[in-house]
């Protein structure tokens, strides 16, 4: 278990304890006030480099670790993947070793192949590596900013503030993850976050969308979704990953609207003050019908602008307490 | 305890242990009255002025400082807290500063801003905290109130109101609340 990630790479949530996540949640809710200021800089990685990495397509991860990472003066390389000797057939180790010869002090990494991320921290030991989504193994960004975003919402519920909370609110809160599971690597950091901070996870998905090992996974599988929509707090909604081949998985995108999407009518179903969530991109009307992601109980639009903050904390508390000093 | 306070303590005094008690409670609310006169004299305007304490530790001296300051002016003050770990000159040494909040809901500019802190060593502190003040505007002037100076200067800053000189030894620790002032030593750990 790892404490804290202070000075460290940020592979996966599966190792963080809970003290490791609550601080990355405080120190967050720092750079919350941070973006709102007028300048909404500071100066704790000047002189430092960001290289950004993303080897699949990406819209809110990469624009919101770049302005992370620019809103804490840091420099920010970005490889165009599409327009680089990637497409030549350069190899992940090749390339990783010539943007480590311009002299950087972290990746930013996304890649489809699981465990990418932790490939690349061992090519290059001495720089930190922030997993931005590795196959389907982890998201780990995603799942803090998720749980930031949980805490921030119950905490103004009890009228007191994320930083008083710490990791209480979580403690038997009950969390439904639905859809997708197997080819999510959202899921997995979003339920090693959720278990690590004492929520209550329960899974729903189509017997073919769940992961062989779900026996393992620190969770109670549920069959009846109208039912689990009755229990839940927090519903965490999954898209069908089709580029991961997930449409052989389920009969129709109709059929599994059918049985697993939140529709209006199932929407009923819900408690009164129970909380939507989706990690984009949304299918409408597959996954989620557009009358119900766009109703009060669904909290996507604070989900991405968490983005920003959550991984302003993460690279701070990755990068700043690394390697060489900037002189005063 | 709150979450808050609980980490904020762990942080600060977790290897503390205090020697001798050199102000006590009293003390201290006497030094900040003085303080408290000292601005008033020279600052005419107390309607442009903003009392900004430095977390964690100007947090409640500044606060007392700004209640003192309303009943001597007889009306109320502005203040705000600014927290300036990610200013601060010595971020890769371990550990790194835990951030707490900062609130200033007010331009800056044009006003007269007086930075509260408990207690003045290297000046490093305020070093961070004047690049800060500039995120917020320019204002006309900055001045600096301590509860302690203790010395050991490493950088051209002085203070311009002082609850109590104290020349220390650099293995010295000393903590200053509005509670009291005590010395003593703090273990590395």
């Amino acid at each position: 278990m790892i404490d804290s990630i202070r000075g460290r790479s940020l592979l996966s949530l599966d190792d963080l304890s809970r003290a490791a996540i609550v601080e990355v949640l405080d120190t967050a809710e720092s750079f919350v006030e941070v973006n709102r200021r007028t300048i909404k800089k500071v100066p704790a990685l000047k002189g430092r480099v960001v290289a950004s990495l993303f080897f699949e397509e990406s819209t809110r991860t990469r624009l919101s670790f770049e302005t992370a990472a620019k809103r804490l003066s840091a420099d920010v390389l970005s490889l165009a993947v599409a327009s680089s000797s990637v497409k030549k057939g350069e190899s992940l180790r090749d390339t990783i070793a010539t943007i480590d010869a311009l002299g950087i002090d972290a990746v930013v990494l996304r890649h489809r192949s699981s465990g990418a991320a932790l490939q690349v921290s061992r090519y290059v030991p001495h720089v930190r590596v922030i997993n931005g989504g590795d196959g389907q193994h982890q998201h780990p960004t995603q799942g803090l900013l998720d749980a930031f975003t949980i805490r921030q919402v119950l905490s103004e519920r009890h009228d007191t503030t994320g930083l008083e909370s710490g990791a209480e609110l979580f403690t038997g809160l009950k969390v439904l993850i639905v859809g997708d599971i197997r080819h999510s690597r959202v899921a997995r950091s979003d339920v090693a976050a959720y278990a690590a901070l004492g929520a209550e996870v329960r899974l729903c998905a189509p017997g073919t969308l769940l992961p062989d090992d779900v026996a393992t996974w620190p969770v109670t599988v549920v069959r009846d979704f109208d039912e689990a929509l009755g229990w839940a707090d927090v519903v965490g909604l999954l898209r069908l990953q089709s580029e991961r081949g997930s449409g052989a998985f389920v009969a129709s995108l109709d059929e599994f609207t059918f049985t697993h999407g939140l529709t209006v009518e199932r929407a009923r179903l819900l408690q009164p003050g129970a909380l939507i969530m989706h990690p984009g991109p949304m299918n409408r009307g597959v996954e989620v019908d557009s009358r119900v992601v766009d109703s009060p109980k669904a909290i996507v639009e604070r989900q991405v602008a968490n983005g920003v903050p959550i991984r302003m904390a993460v690279l701070y508390l990755s990068v700043a307490g690394s390697g060489e000093g900037s002189p005063l | 305890m709150s979450h808050e306070d609980e980490r904020q303590a762990r942080t600060r005094d977790a290897a503390f242990t205090a020697k001798s008690q050199l102000m006590s409670a009293d003390d201290v609310r006497r030094a900040l009255t003085r303080m408290a006169h000292e601005i008033v004299e020279r600052n005419h305007d107390l309607s442009t002025l903003s009392i900004i304490g430095l977390q964690t530790g100007g947090r409640d001296v500044a606060s007392t400082l700004a209640s003192i300051l309303s009943d001597v002016a007889g009306s109320s003050i502005t203040a705000g807290v600014l927290d300036v770990s990610f200013y601060r000159d010595d971020l890769s040494r371990n550990p790194i500063p835990t951030s707490s909040a900062t609130h200033i809901d007010h331009d800056l500019t044009d006003r007269t801003v007086v930075l509260v802190d408990d207690v003045l060593y290297t000046g490093r502190t305020i070093r961070a905290a004047l690049n800060a003040l500039s995120d917020w505007g320019r204002p006309s002037a900055v001045q600096l109130a301590v509860l302690v100076d203790r010395g050991h200067r490493e950088l051209p800053i002085r203070p311009d109101y002082v609850g109590k000189n104290l020349p220390t030894s650099l293995d010295e620790a000393i903590v200053a609340t509005i509670e009291g002032v005590w010395i003593g030593s703090r273990e590395s750990s």
